[in-house]
């Protein structure tokens, strides 16, 4: 069954669509007003960067802990009461050193790990990004602030199937022996997602 | 399928339009499409390999030019449609106008019956597939070699689990290729690590 699309003829509103669309699931007898109320705390509350944040934190004071992140990501993270939705069934956890930084992207789409370094931005979802940061890395995040010397090898993850990825951060010099509270409080998704540095 | 979604590697984009911790959301309607979306998937009408690939349906001019939750619209109507949960044009009678949906399914496959499995630090090459269905492999990946670096628990068969075909599940291979192997006269130094299926690759010779 073909639907043409025509683009010579405006379409109905984007609210419009979502309207109609809600009240069709109404009708089907999916309650999707509830649905979407509990959703949105969820956004507000579970699937934000502060759940990656903690993890970097604790992985920057506990030695012990990072070696567990590096092996088994997605155990790991759920010792800090943290998960997965089940068809993510693995985390890969990416450290940058001083010689390597690691930049997660996903060309085909959006996919990201999103429970615990929160929703991907827009900026990771445009054509931009997804065209180019894979063929021309280091430019683009030079681009987006990030200005990489050549010794630093750049290593890109194109989150192609549903194993999800994640970068631990270099810790910066300044906040040695600072708390792990204190730590998490500088760490931000796109550090997480590779294209800032702390 | 060779779709417009397949972005990795395009030229002729300009600058991300990066802003430092960028906010998720702009306007309620696209918080709603998120659940409504998320709802159909819990409810079982579609699964995610679906929902992908019903976005990879969308007309090209229609992908490139919306928003990413407009995308996620056509998706999530596209296939309740050709589930028979409502009608396109149910839909046009509530929206009061046009409801642009995605274009026609394509066929899927099975697992490739001489698959085999990787361990770490083989040199694989990735098959020079072209099919009409949904698939994984970006094809900037096509054709090309790298080496495992890592191996991921079996997951659906992406070609299979969007049509509605049976396969068994299997592993994904985190493979490092070199950038200068991917674009030979145009790429800049680095490594590109991508997840691929078992099925879509062979032990390079």
């Amino acid at each position: 069954m073909t639907h043409a699309v025509d683009l010579d003829e405006k379409p109905a509103s984007i609210e419009q669509r979502v309207d109609a669309i809600q009240s069709l699931m109404q009708d089907h007898g999916m309650e999707p007003a509830p649905f979407i109320a509990e959703f949105k705390q969820g956004l507000e509350s579970h699937w934000v960067p502060d759940n990656g944040a903690r993890v970097v934190a604790k992985a920057w004071t506990d030695s012990a802990f990072k070696a567990r992140l590096l092996a088994n990501g997605k155990a790991t993270v759920a010792e800090l009461g943290l998960s997965m939705p089940p068809h993510h069934r693995h985390l890969v956890v990416l450290e940058n050193t001083p010689t390597i930084h690691n930049v997660i992207c996903c060309t085909l789409c959006s996919c990201t790990a999103f429970t615990i370094i929160g929703l991907p931005p827009d900026w990771y979802k445009d054509l931009e990004y997804r065209a180019r940061i894979v063929r021309q890395s280091r430019t683009v995040l030079r681009e987006m602030g990030l200005d990489l010397p050549e010794a630093v090898e750049v290593r890109v993850w194109d989150t192609t199937a549903d194993t999800r990825y994640m970068v631990l951060p270099m810790q910066p010099a300044y906040s040695q022996g600072w708390s792990e509270d204190a730590l998490a409080a500088i760490v931000s998704k796109d550090a997480m997602i590779g294209v800032a540095r702390l | 399928m060779d779709g417009m979604h397949d972005m990795g590697g395009r030229q002729g984009f300009g600058q991300v339009r990066y802003e430092p911790n960028a906010p998720v959301f702009h306007e309620d309607w696209e918080k709603r499409v998120n659940a409504l979306y998320s709802l159909a998937v819990k409810r079982g009408i579609f699964n995610m390999d679906e929902y992908r690939h019903a976005i990879e349906r969308m007309e090209p001019r229609h992908y490139l030019a919306a928003s990413y939750y407009e995308r996620s619209l056509t998706g999530l109507a596209t296939l309740c449609v050709e589930k028979g949960v409502f009608s396109k044009e149910e839909l046009e009678a509530r929206a009061q106008g046009l409801f642009p949906l995605a274009l026609a399914l394509g066929h899927g496959r099975s697992n490739a019956r001489d698959r085999e499995s990787f361990k770490l630090g083989d040199k694989v090459s990735v098959r020079t597939e072209h099919v009409s269905g949904h698939v994984r492999a970006p094809g900037y990946v096509r054709g090309k070699c790298g080496v495992v670096v890592g191996i991921s628990p079996a997951y659906p068969f992406p070609d299979a689990h969007a049509h509605g075909v049976t396969a068994d599940d299997e592993p994904t291979y985190d493979v490092r290729f070199r950038a200068q192997d991917l674009w030979p006269d145009a790429a800049e130094a680095a490594m590109i690590h991508v997840g691929i299926f078992e099925s879509y690759l062979v032990i390079a010779a």
